[in-house]
């Protein structure tokens, strides 16, 4: 196992069928959806409400906050961070509860704990 | 102020040729002695299309940065600012944001179940021909657009740094980034083509950094006196509100909209963005790759920030309209003014290497998607061996080298700027809904696949067609003649939806369904990362 190309594909004879009705899989896949599309959702409205504004309240955009800084700076660069945060928001979440998961999975079906007919047959070799 | 504008004596530019083609030529040496060290390993077809899958995740994000940076977001994006104020920086929020796209929505999914190209995750679970086939044209389609654009911007640097101002001296030019891109690709594939991104990455970002925090210094580190020195030299406040190039009038507004939109979706579906996530040996490393981009991304738009009110404040509009290469001179003149000739020459150099580093990797997806969709997937039906599948790419590689020289040529003082933009607006209308479809919505269908790829690609070019850009304006490419029917320049706010309404119609009109055992191995796999191809170990 490892890094070689040319071991044969641990996950050939694999029923992923059998797999994608487990309850760890629904779990992992209701982890990773119930945080990615939100988070995009969110991310993309919070875009466009700011383009919306540059484009149509430009007075509200030009107050001048703080010397020359105005309104619409400070909202531009609160798109850095709020890019930033989200960032490292989604690996902070994707290493505590999406890449456990994901691994045991992973171990189970290379350690051919589903066959064809989605018997379980023997341990993971771990 | 007004003195210190005129400071920039822009004909002092010519005399400092030498020095930028030297440091531009350090740069090539460098850089090929690195690219023949990394051949040497190039043996499969995964050592050549993806590097043997074994840079690590900082390596691979500083070279998506590398790719993604080019020479428009560089010297466009410094432009802009120095010109038209708070506008140009919004461009850069787009390109940033759309970056959580690719994190959230793309990048993992994808390293776990593709191996070369974006259409083999698309034809993962539909049926190969028709969906790789029209996989392979949108993605030719995006590279040629933005190859172009390249090519063609590098024929207006080349009179701007080089001083060469004469049709014949810059097609020479142009013959010489060309040939030297095919050298780097054909020799380097994907390993030599990263290290030539990642250094040019470094380079650029440094260079970047020391004008920022040189102009930052200048005004004592407060960037309220640099934004005022701005409105000083620019005498016109409205430099920091947003309008002054898209609050002209309700199509501007509409049309800067459209821009964002096809920004924001777009950047997650660049074929050649796509490719460098299988240049990594998990999809944990993939992640952090678009980690490692985002950060140095949204580092480096920062600095735009900084160095384009900066040339406004320190070289002044009027300078930078009036020199060879018009908006695209703020960033070079402000080095100039900062660091004399010494300071120019390294950035010169580092556009160059820009270019260079942006066309060698459009070059290697476009040759990979013909080698591997066109011709291994579908004219040999899967026959071709690896070996053949490599050597074909490599031909490709020459031909659309070539072809990119040519239309480097012929492209060379037109306004092609909205070629970015299209490319963009192709990716995001032909590519994304059919990637989010076939990896999140299980019904997806091929009938929807290729209504929505051939629909998002058609619509995006029928339009720019008719738009303002190709006919009826004072900068348009064709002015003669006026048959823009279509008010916008990008086509996105139409296109993108409608791709996505294709898809979804066809998928709910097909009678055919598609094989769940597929589906189901593709959500397993995407999601796990169980069978997904692996490192190359040598």
């Amino acid at each position: 196992m490892g890094n070689d190309a040319h071991t044969p594909d641990a996950a050939a004879s694999v029923d992923f069928e059998q797999v994608q009705s487990t309850a760890q899989f629904k779990e992992l896949r209701k982890r990773h959806r119930s945080f990615v599309f939100p988070m995009a959702v969110a991310f993309l409205l919070w875009y466009f409400a700011y383009v919306l504004l540059a484009d149509y309240a430009v007075d509200f955009m030009s107050t001048k906050v703080w010397g020359n800084i105005n309104v619409g700076l400070i909202l531009g660069l609160l798109q850095f961070v709020s890019t930033f945060a989200i960032t490292g928001w989604y690996v902070h979440y994707s290493n505590k509860r999406l890449d456990p998961i994901a691994k045991e999975i992973r171990d189970e079906i290379e350690g051919h704990e589903f066959d064809k007919h989605g018997n379980r047959v023997g341990g993971a070799t771990k | 102020m007004i003195t210190i504008a005129t400071a920039v004596d822009v004909a002092a530019l010519k005399e400092t040729t030498l020095l930028n083609m030297g440091i531009f030529g350090i740069f090539v040496a460098v850089t090929m002695v690195i690219v023949l060290r990394a051949s040497r390993n190039n043996k499969t077809a995964a050592d050549y299309y993806a590097a043997g899958r074994s840079f690590t995740g900082s390596q691979n994000g500083t070279a998506i940065a590398g790719d993604y940076l080019s020479a428009a977001s560089f010297l466009g994006i410094t432009g802009a600012i120095a010109i038209n104020g708070y506008d140009g920086f919004m461009y850069s929020i787009g390109f940033l944001v759309a970056w959580l796209v690719a994190l959230l929505l793309v990048a993992e999914l994808l390293r776990n179940t593709g191996k070369f190209t974006m259409a083999d995750v698309l034809s993962f679970r539909l049926k190969q021909r028709p969906v790789r086939i029209a996989a392979a044209i949108s993605t030719l389609a995006v590279c040629f657009f933005y190859l172009l654009a390249q090519m063609a911007g590098a024929g207006s640097l080349i009179s701007l740094l080089l001083g060469i101002s004469d049709w014949g001296g810059q097609a020479l030019v142009i013959i010489v980034v060309g040939a030297l891109m095919i050298m780097y690709v054909l020799i380097g594939g994907m390993k030599g083509t990263t290290w030539v991104q990642i250094i040019k990455a470094i380079l650029l970002i440094a260079g970047a950094a020391v004008m920022t925090l040189w102009v930052l210094a200048i005004y004592g580190f407060n960037l309220s006196s640099l934004l005022g020195a701005a409105v000083e030299t620019a005498n016109n406040p409205a430099v920091l509100n947003p309008g002054l190039q898209y609050g002209k009038t309700e199509t501007s507004k509409i049309d800067f909209m459209s821009l964002g939109l096809a920004l924001v979706l777009g950047t997650a579906a660049l074929p050649h963005v796509l490719m460098r996530f299988y240049t990594v040996p998990t999809a944990k490393e993939a992640r952090k790759s678009v980690v490692w981009s985002i950060w140095l991304i949204g580092l480096f738009y920062l600095f735009t920030l900084v160095l384009g009110y900066g040339a406004a404040a320190l070289v002044g509009a009027e300078t930078i309209k009036n020199a060879p290469g018009g908006v695209n001179s703020a960033a070079p003149l402000l080095a100039f003014y900062l660091g004399g000739p010494l300071l120019l020459g390294f950035i010169s150099a580092v556009a160059f290497a820009t270019i260079l580093a942006v066309v060698a990797g459009l070059t290697i997806t476009a040759a990979a998607s013909f080698a591997h969709d066109i011709y291994a997937s579908v004219i040999s039906k899967g026959k071709a061996d690896a070996d053949t599948e490599v050597k074909v790419a490599r031909r490709t590689v020459v031909v659309i080298g070539v072809l990119a020289i040519l239309g480097g040529i012929l492209a060379n003082g037109q306004n092609v700027a909205f070629l970015v933009a299209l490319a963009f607006a192709v990716a995001a209308s032909a590519n994304l809904p059919t990637i989010v479809y076939s990896l999140f919505w299980r019904k997806f269908t091929t009938q929807g696949a290729v209504w929505s790829m051939y629909g998002g690609l058609g619509s995006a070019i029928i339009l720019i067609i008719f738009s303002p850009v190709v006919s009826g304006g004072a900068t348009s490419m064709i002015k003669d003649a006026n048959f823009a029917l279509f008010p916008l320049s990008n086509p996105g706010i139409v296109s993108i939806p409608l791709a996505f309404f294709l898809g979804w119609l066809g998928t709910t009109i097909d009678k055919k369904r598609e094989d769940t055992a597929k589906q189901a191995e593709m959500e397993v796999r995407s999601l796990t990362g169980v069978g997904a191809e692996k490192a190359v170990d040598h």
